[in-house]
C-alpha cells in the first residue's frame, strides 16, 4: 500500500506544534497501525530526522497506554479497539491519514503525540479502592456475590484507562472512566461500605481535574475499544445525588 | 559459597518457623526507614502498597506513565491457589509438587513449597480488593484447571486475570500515594544500583520526560521490573519492558541465575512478517477447550474445516495421552516445533499449528465457549481478521517469561545486602518451566506475603542508619558513569537504528538459544554477539535530544541486551543436559525428550559479572532434594 500521513509533531509542552506531511509506500496491510508508525520512523532515522514520539507499549489492547486520533476518530475507524490493534487493512490505498493526540485541558501534550494522563491517576487517588490493607482479608468464599453480580462488576472493571472517552467528548468529561471504577466497586459487597464517600471524592477530583461535565452525547461509549457502557454514568449520578443528600 | 539461607525443619514448618523468629521493626522506628521499589507490575505495586501500609516511606518507580499499565496487566488466563474448592483433591504439598516437577526438578522446595502454601491468601486479599473473579451461580468463586496439573486450582477474571490483579494492586497503591505513605514515580527509568559499603543505598534514574538524572537514597532497595524475554524482540512482552535495571545491578555485584531459561510460549499467534514487532499471546487456558493438531499430510492445502478427522494428527494428545492438550509449555512447545520443522505447519509462512474449539462448541454449545473466551476471540480477530468461532486458530511458540533472573535467597535478597528482587526479577520459583498461572501467583505472593516479612530482618538492622547521603562519592561515580553512557549512546552516530540491533540479537538468539540448543549453536551465537555488540557501538544512530526520546530508551536497554544475551548463551552451553524449558539436542531420548543429568547438573548456576568482555565467574548453588525424589517428567 502507498499512503500520505499528516502527523501532529510537537517538540515539547510550551511548543505550538503543527501537522506535517509524510508518505511511506510499500506498507503492508497486515501490518498493525503502530508498525506503520515504527516504519515511518525507521525512515525518519535514515533521514537523521527525530523519532515520532507517540505512546505504546503492550501492544494487545490491554495495557492502555496506546491512543491517538485517526482521521478525527479516537483510535480510529474500528468499534472497540486500540490504537494497537488496528491493522492497515483497515485503509485505502492512497489514503490520506491524519494523526493527532488525544486533546483535552486534562490530558497535556508532551511530545507529539504523547499526552500526559496522570489526571485519571489522581482521580483513581481520591478513592478508586477498596480500603483493605494487606492481611486483613477473610476467607474469599466467605463473601457470596452472585454470578450476574460478578459479571456486571466485570464489565465495569474492564476500563483499560486510556483516554479515548475523554478525548471523544466534546466537553472532555472522564464520566466514563471516574463511574467505570465508581460502578466496579459499590457492586461489590466490599465496596459498598465507602460507596459515598468514593464517589464525592472522585467526582471533586474529576472536577479539580478540569475533565468537563457529561452532557450524555454517548460518544465515549462509542468510542470505548472496552464497551464500557454509559449507564455507569447514571450510576455515577444516582450514587453521588444519594451521597450528597445523605452527607451529614 | 552461595546460602539460601533456608530454614531448618520440616518443610512445611520453614516459612511458619522463620515467621516466628524474624526480626520486627516497630511502628515508630518504620517510617524513619525508607525503601525504594523499582517497577510497578504485581510484585512491586503489592509490595509498595503493602510497605505504604506498615507505615514505611517508600519511593516507587516505573518507566510507564501509570503504574496500572505494567505489563502483569496482560496476563490473561488465572492465578493459581490451593483452595481446593473443586474438592478434587488439591492441597498445598500438591501444589508444591506439581511446581516443583513442572520445573523439571530445579527449583529449590522451600521455596516453591512457600509459594503453594502461601497461595490461598492471595485469593482473600484480592477478592478483598474488589478483583471480579469469575463466580458459580451460587455465588462462590469458580475455577479452570490449566497445563501440567490435574486438579482445577486456577481463578480467573475472564481472559484478563493480570488486569484484574493488578487493578488490584494499583489502587492499593494509588491509595497509599493519597495517605503520603508512598511517593510515586512515572516515567522514571532506573539507570543503576548505588552501593555504599557493600550495601545497597539507592539508586540513579532518568526522568524519561524531562531527561534529568535523579539521585534517590534509601536504606534498602526492591527490584520488581518483570522479566526480560523482550531481549528475542519477537515476545509476547510489551515493547517497553527490558532487562536494564537488572542488568546494572548484575555489574554492580548481584548474582544472575540460570539467565538462559526463558520459557517459550506454546499458544501466540504466529509472525506474519519482517515489520512485527510483538507476538500477541493467546491464553493458555483456551488449551481447556481447544484441540491441537495439524494436518497429516505434508503442505496441506485445504483449509482446516476440510480436513477431515483422520487426516488431522492431534499429536498433543498422541504423545501425551495423560495431560494431552494440557501438556506443560515447554512440551506443548517442543512438540509444536517438531511438527513445525518436519514441515507440517500450517498459515501461509508454515509457522503454525491449529487450535480448534469446534468440538468445544458442539458439546457445550458457543454461549458457554464466548462466556470463557469472548474476549480472546476477539482479539484473535482484530489481529488477523479470522472468526475462530468459524475456524480454527492459528498458532505458535513464542519468547514469554523468564524463569531465571537476580539470584536470591530464601529471603529474596540478592548477593548485594539490601537488594532485593521479587517476582519475575528473581529466579526463585519456577525452576526450569513455570506452569501457567504461577507467575501472577509469584508476584502477589512475593510482595503481598514474604517481602514485608524478609525485608523487616533486614531493616530491623538498619533503624539506627541515618538517611542515605545522596551526595556521597558513590552517588556521584553512578551519575557520572550514567550520564557518560548516554552521551557515548547519542555520540556514536552511526547510521542504524537500535531496533535493528535488537531484532538482529533477537534472530541469534531464537535460532540458536531458543527452544532447542547445541554447543556448536551457542558457540557460534557468542562469536555474533560480539561481534553485533562491536557493530552497535560504531554504527548506532540515536536521532533526537536528551529530554523525551523514545530512541534513546531503546538505545540504553539494547546495549544491556547485547551483554545480557551472551550471558544466557554462556549459561546455555554449560549446562550440559536438557531440562524443562532448556533443551540440548545432544541431550534426548530417543524419542526425543528432555534427558535431565541430576547426577552432574543439580544446580543453579549463578553468574558473577567480572568486566566487559571477560568470562563471568560461575557460582554453583546445589539442589538437594530431602521432601520429593526427582523423577523423569513424564506426562505421557
Amino acid at each position: 500500500m502507498h499512503i500520505r500521513l499528516k502527523i501532529w509533531r510537537q517538540e515539547n509542552s510550551q511548543d505550538t506544534g503543527k501537522m506535517q506531511d509524510y508518505e511511506l509506500a510499500d506498507v503492508n496491510p497486515d501490518m498493525s497501525f503502530l508498525e506503520m508508525l515504527d516504519m515511518l520512523n525507521e525512515q525518519l532515522l535514515e533521514q537523521g530526522q527525530r523519532a515520532i514520539e507517540f505512546d505504546h507499549d503492550c501492544r494487545e489492547g490491554i495495557c492502555g497506554q496506546c491512543g491517538v486520533m485517526i482521521n478525527g476518530r479516537a483510535h480510529g475507524p474500528l468499534k472497540n479497539t486500540t490504537t494497537c490493534q488496528l491493522h492497515m487493512r483497515s485503509f485505502r490505498e492512497g489514503e490520506t491519514i491524519y494523526i493527532e493526540p488525544f486533546r483535552a485541558t486534562a490530558f497535556p501534550v508532551k511530545c507529539d503525540l504523547k499526552i500526559d494522563r496522570t489526571a485519571f491517576d489522581r482521580v483513581i487517588q481520591a478513592g478508586g479502592y477498596i480500603s483493605v490493607n494487606t492481611g486483613q482479608a477473610p476467607e474469599a468464599n466467605s463473601i457470596p456475590i452472585g454470578h450476574p453480580v460478578a459479571e456486571a462488576a466485570f464489565d465495569a472493571a474492564a476500563c483499560i484507562g486510556c483516554g479515548a472517552c475523554v478525548a471523544v467528548c466534546k466537553n472532555s468529561s472522564a464520566a466514563l472512566f471516574t463511574s467505570a471504577k465508581i460502578t466496579h466497586l459499590v457492586l461489590l459487597p466490599q465496596g459498598a461500605v465507602e460507596a459515598q464517600q468514593r464517589v464525592r471524592h472522585m467526582v471533586d477530583q474529576m472536577d479539580a481535574e478540569g475533565f468537563g461535565h457529561c452532557s450524555n452525547t454517548e460518544a465515549c461509549e462509542a468510542e470505548c475499544p472496552q464497551q464500557i457502557s454509559v449507564l455507569h454514568i447514571a450510576r455515577m449520578n444516582w450514587e453521588y445525588n444519594k451521597a450528597q443528600l445523605l452527607k451529614k | 559459597m552461595l546460602d539460601a539461607k533456608i530454614p531448618e525443619g520440616p518443610l512445611e514448618d520453614k516459612w511458619r518457623h522463620y515467621k516466628e523468629h524474624a526480626k520486627l521493626v516497630n511502628p515508630a522506628n518504620r517510617k524513619k526507614l525508607e525503601v525504594i521499589v523499582v517497577g510497578t507490575g504485581l510484585a512491586g505495586s503489592s509490595i509498595a502498597a503493602s510497605l505504604g501500609e506498615m507505615g514505611y516511606r517508600v519511593k516507587a518507580f516505573c518507566f510507564q506513565d501509570t503504574p496500572r499499565r505494567a505489563h502483569s496487566v496482560a496476563a490473561q488466563g488465572g492465578v493459581n491457589a490451593c483452595k481446593n474448592y473443586k474438592n478434587d483433591g488439591d492441597n498445598v504439598f500438591r501444589m508444591f509438587y506439581d511446581t516443583i516437577k513442572g520445573g523439571d526438578f530445579r527449583a529449590r522446595e522451600a521455596n516453591v513449597y512457600r509459594l503453594a502454601e502461601c497461595s490461598a491468601s492471595l485469593i482473600d486479599q484480592a477478592v478483598a480488593q474488589g478483583v471480579p473473579f469469575g463466580r458459580e451461580y451460587g455465588g462462590y468463586l469458580n475455577n479452570r484447571s490449566f497445563g501440567g496439573v490435574q486438579v482445577s486450582r486456577t481463578f480467573y477474571a475472564r481472559g484478563q486475570t493480570g488486569q484484574q490483579l493488578l487493578l488490584g494492586a494499583y489502587q492499593a497503591l494509588m491509595r497509599q500515594v493519597h495517605l503520603g505513605s508512598v511517593q510515586l514515580f512515572a516515567r522514571h527509568e532506573m539507570l543503576d544500583l548505588v552501593t555504599i559499603d557493600g550495601k545497597a543505598k539507592g539508586i540513579i534514574v532518568r526522568n524519561l520526560d524531562t531527561g534529568e538524572i535523579e539521585r534517590h537514597g534509601a536504606h534498602a532497595v526492591i527490584l520488581a521490573t518483570g522479566g526480560f524475554g523482550k531481549i528475542y524482540y519477537l515476545s509476547t512482552l510489551a515493547m517497553g519492558c527490558n532487562g536494564s535495571a537488572i542488568w546494572r545491578a548484575h555489574k554492580k555485584g548481584a548474582l544472575i541465575a540460570n539467565p538462559s531459561w526463558t520459557q517459550i510460549h506454546p499458544t501466540s499467534l504466529p509472525q506474519s512478517g519482517e515489520y512485527q514487532s510483538k507476538l500477541t499471546l493467546m491464553s493458555e487456558s483456551l488449551r481447556n477447550d481447544g484441540r491441537i493438531w495439524v494436518p497429516k499430510k505434508e503442505k496441506e492445502d485445504r483449509l482446516p474445516n476440510q480436513v477431515p478427522e483422520e487426516d488431522r494428527d492431534y499429536y498433543l494428545e498422541r504423545r501425551y495421552p495423560a495431560f494431552g492438550n494440557l501438556s506443560p509449555r515447554d512440551i506443548a512447545s517442543r512438540a509444536a516445533k517438531e511438527r513445525i520443522d518436519a514441515g507440517y505447519g500450517v498459515g501461509p509462512l508454515k509457522n503454525a499449528v491449529y487450535l480448534d474449539f469446534s468440538k468445544a462448541i458442539k458439546d457445550q454449545g458457543v454461549d458457554k465457549i464466548r462466556e470463557k473466551y469472548d474476549n480472546l476471540f476477539r482479539m484473535y480477530e482484530k489481529i488477523t481478521g479470522v472468526d475462530a468461532y468459524k475456524e480454527p486458530m492459528k498458532i505458535s511458540p513464542a519468547a514469554h517469561f523468564s524463569m531465571g533472573g537476580l539470584w536470591v535467597d530464601y529471603e529474596l535478597m540478592t548477593t548485594i545486602p539490601g537488594f532485593f528482587a521479587l517476582g519475575e526479577a528473581n529466579f526463585a520459583d519456577h525452576g526450569a518451566n513455570r506452569l501457567g498461572a504461577n507467575s501472577l501467583l509469584q508476584a502477589c505472593v512475593d510482595g503481598y506475603f514474604i517481602a514485608p516479612y524478609t525485608l523487616a530482618n533486614y531493616l530491623a538492622d538498619e533503624i539506627r542508619t541515618p538517611a542515605t547521603d545522596i551526595h556521597h562519592p558513590a552517588f556521584d561515580a553512578a551519575a557520572k558513569q550514567v550520564e557518560d553512557q548516554l552521551h557515548l549512546l547519542k555520540g556514536i552516530g552511526g547510521k542504524l537504528s537500535a531496533d535493528y540491533f535488537h531484532k538482529t540479537l533477537g534472530k541469534i538468539l531464537y535460532d540458536k538459544c531458543g527452544l532447542s540448543r547445541a554447543a556448536e549453536g551457542l558457540e557460534q551465537a557468542i562469536r555474533e554477539i560480539k561481534a553485533l555488540r562491536q557493530q552497535f557501538y560504531a554504527d548506532l544512530f540515536i536521532p533526537g535530544g536528551l529530554a523525551i526520546n523514545s530512541e534513546l530508551e531503546k538505545a540504553g536497554r539494547v546495549a544491556d541486551y547485547l551483554e545480557l544475551g551472551e550471558l544466557m548463551c554462556h549459561d546455555a552451553l554449560t549446562r550440559e543436559e536438557s531440562c524443562g524449558a532448556h533443551f540440548r539436542v545432544e541431550y534426548q531420548t530417543p524419542e526425543g525428550e528432555a534427558m535431565r543429568n541430576d547426577k552432574d547438573f543439580a544446580f543453579i548456576s549463578a553468574w558473577g559479572w567480572t568486566g566487559e568482555n571477560q568470562s563471568p565467574v560461575w557460582n554453583k548453588e546445589p539442589l538437594t532434594f530431602e521432601f520429593v525424589t526427582p523423577t523423569v517428567r513424564s506426562y505421557k
